[in-house]
């Protein structure tokens, strides 16, 4: 900490300086302003901007896609980046920086939940309206919540309790399987499960009881990892819940009454963007709450020490249980998440891939870290949907990308700190100008 | 009545005999210590004690329960607390964490209210924080509070884990070696440490022990053990004078 500030109070040279200057002092919520701000204008003026740009229409996602398809465009595209991203962002966050402040100073005195709510009240509107240019967009930010909540969710396990579970996949189909059979059976006419039980228009209202549906039957499904965990750690635990893996996926695939591997499909349309990022921040809300508690950090000290933690009152197999069906639960539910956003699931959707695709996200980001979760989801999310044009060279490049990150920090991006609302939504001071 | 007394305890690992038929009375307010030489099954005992192994013969029980088969965090919060030799710290945890982490079983909220921050929860929480500082302050490492544990000096890492240990509520502490690695400095202020421990928290004390100055000075009676049998037991002035004793512990030191 002292080494931090020592270091940011000498005086600074270079670009960096320059960039750090401008950056100071804006707090979280006039960076969403801004965001909102580059986001409606995309919305209103993209495709004015990217017709003089001479771009054949709005790049979708940052313009990785049309850039790796064709290079030509790269001029244009990072000027429509400039021009929709770069400095409304910048312009708006610098000219709002006083009030701001100002709100951000009137919210910090208040309860973090409203303030929080606010936050992402803007966040929410930005990507309404950033999604609302392109389906595409919107499938890939759904996804990318989902993996939030998968790499937060198997950092329970992996990061906070120290255990390497492979079985998040397995985890994540028993809740979509247990959600999609909820959904299908009561509130959709389908030729598996035949007419609906239910009347169909109370179907989304009933969603969310689906997740929990799937959640807990995922969570009960956990107990077959968590009882061996008494007596079993370290790799062969890891063996353990590789085999629930591929228990899982040979049970579905051969349960014709669930589709068997031709998977199932046709579920309703439930899963819109407020219903993934209600459920996302509710998500991280409580995973977050659970793991500052001292009841969360008996994880940790599971991790470190299993001896030490019994003999200091600590129930570890009590605290075992809660980590592994707390950890699938959220796996579960956002297994349904993925059922109903995809409207299709089959067995081979929560194989090895997937399960790379989940440890890669958690370790790139960062062990036992809620931030570093959710950096690492959103990085390797959008990363691999961006260099899909290279087909099969994208799994040479994010690997790479993993071992670099391994190498140069062993435990990820952003590991072992913890995430506190409150202290993100303060108001910031500026720092140069004070000196 | 004796607090903790251990009746005829018998332990075999494999078909090894590690403790033979021990017998310990514990009275309320007493510090007695355990010496022994090497492998002689001191630190057997305090794991048969505290649940780590379940003894294959004998009973054990504290304050008149019975704890034998019971799980060690089960007997730990019934009022046994204990340190380690090689101490036990979690390395990813900070100094309050560790003690506030000894408070878990006085925790009165559930898994849902950790789940969802309820008021309850963040209200037993501020309280085991005042307790924990308060503990922090009593051991002298209150300044450390937010640092990690495994960065802090060697002798403030052994009154942290004091502190840890004295946060689970004990009615007798066990002390595994709590001199081991110290110089005659701190062992000085262990000495005090302990003395204050005693004192101000009513405990009554069992400690192992290698350092026969240390265990001279601060037991009352003590318990000589050579290959998991008692040879000797009584005053520090007894022992120190026992024959049995000077030919298997002292006299082996003279030869190291």
């Amino acid at each position: 900490m002292e080494e931090q500030n020592e270091k940011d109070q000498r005086p600074k040279k270079g670009f960096k300086a320059w960039l750090q200057k401008l950056f100071a002092g804006i707090p979280l919520i006039g960076w969403l302003f801004s965001v909102f701000g580059a986001v409606l204008i995309e919305y209103f003026l993209g495709d004015l901007i990217s017709y003089y740009l001479g771009l054949p229409k709005i790049p979708v996602l940052f313009g990785f896609l049309t850039v790796l398809k064709k290079p030509l465009l790269i001029p244009g595209i990072i000027g429509y980046l400039i021009l929709v991203y770069g400095l409304p962002i910048l312009l708006i966050a610098k000219s709002l920086r006083k009030p701001a402040n100002k709100l951000a100073a009137f919210l910090d005195k208040g309860p973090v939940s409203i303030g929080a709510i606010i936050h992402l009240g803007f966040f929410y509107g930005a990507m309404h309206f950033w999604t609302d240019l392109s389906d595409y967009r919107l499938l890939v930010l759904k996804l990318t919540m989902i993996a939030i909540m998968l790499t937060l969710s198997i950092n329970v396990i992996n990061g906070y309790m120290g255990e390497f579970s492979c079985s998040h996949p397995g985890f994540m189909a028993l809740g979509a399987y247990g959600a999609s059979t909820i959904t299908l059976l009561l509130f959709a006419n389908d030729k598996l499960f035949g007419d609906a039980l239910l009347p169909v228009a109370l179907g989304f209202y009933f969603f969310p009881l689906a997740l929990i549906g799937g959640g807990l039957i995922a969570a009960l499904g956990a107990l077959v990892i968590a009882i061996p965990s008494f007596r079993t750690r370290g790799d062969y635990l890891a063996i353990i819940s590789l085999a629930f893996l591929f228990i899982v996926k040979s049970l579905i695939e051969n349960l014709e009454f669930i589709g068997g591997p031709r998977g199932m499909s046709s579920q309703p349309n439930y899963a819109n963007l407020p219903m993934v990022f209600t459920v996302m921040v509710l998500c991280i809300w409580i995973i977050n709450n659970f793991v500052r508690s001292t009841m969360g950090k008996a994880l940790n000290a599971v991790r470190d020490n299993e001896l030490a933690a019994e003999v200091m009152t600590v129930n570890t197999r009590k605290t075992k249980i809660i980590a592994f069906m707390f950890a699938a639960f959220w796996a579960g539910v956002a297994g349904g998440l993925f059922a109903h956003v995809l409207r299709y699931v089959n067995p081979g959707s929560f194989g090895i891939q997937r399960l790379a695709e989940i440890l890669a996200m958690v370790y790139f980001g960062g062990l036992n870290s809620v931030t570093g979760s959710i950096v690492g989801a959103v990085s390797i999310s959008i990363l691999s949907e961006a260099l899909r044009p290279l087909e099969i060279y994208k799994w040479i490049i994010i690997p790479l990308l993993l071992i670099l990150v391994m190498l140069f920090r062993p435990t990820g991006l952003i590991a072992f700190t913890e995430f506190n609302p409150k202290e993100l939504m303060k108001p910031k001071k500026k720092r140069i100008e004070e000196q | 009545m004796a607090l903790l007394r251990v009746d005829n305890m018998t332990h075999y690992f494999e078909g090894l005999r590690a403790v033979h038929n021990y017998n310990l009375i514990l009275e309320p307010g007493h510090i007695v210590g355990l010496i022994g030489p090497n492998g002689a099954g001191k630190t057997t005992i305090f794991n048969l004690i505290s649940g780590i192994h379940t003894p294959t013969e004998g009973n054990i029980e504290l304050d008149g329960h019975n704890l034998i088969g019971h799980q060690p965090h089960k007997i730990a919060s019934m009022g046994l607390g204990r340190t380690f030799q090689n101490l036990l710290l979690w390395r990813h945890m900070t100094v309050l964490e560790h003690v506030k982490m000894a408070c878990y079983s006085q925790l009165e909220y559930g898994v849902l209210d950790a789940f969802f921050g309820t008021r309850r929860c963040h209200r037993e929480e501020k309280r085991i924080t005042s307790k924990a500082m308060h503990l922090l302050e009593t051991f002298n490492v209150a300044q450390f509070s937010s640092q990690l544990a495994v960065s802090l000096p060697y002798g403030a890492q052994r009154r942290l884990e004091m502190a840890r240990a004295m946060a689970t509520n004990p009615k007798v502490l066990l002390l595994d070696e709590p001199t081991a690695g110290m110089t005659p400095d701190e062992l000085n202020r262990m000495i005090t440490i302990i003395r204050k421990v005693h004192q101000d928290f009513d405990v009554t004390i069992f400690m192992i022990e290698h350092r026969l100055k240390f265990v001279m000075d601060l037991c009352e009676r003590i318990q000589t053990l050579v290959f998991g049998e008692v040879i000797a037991e009584g005053t520090p002035d007894e022992i120190k004078n026992n024959p049995d004793v000077i030919e298997a512990y002292l006299g082996k030191e003279d030869v190291t």
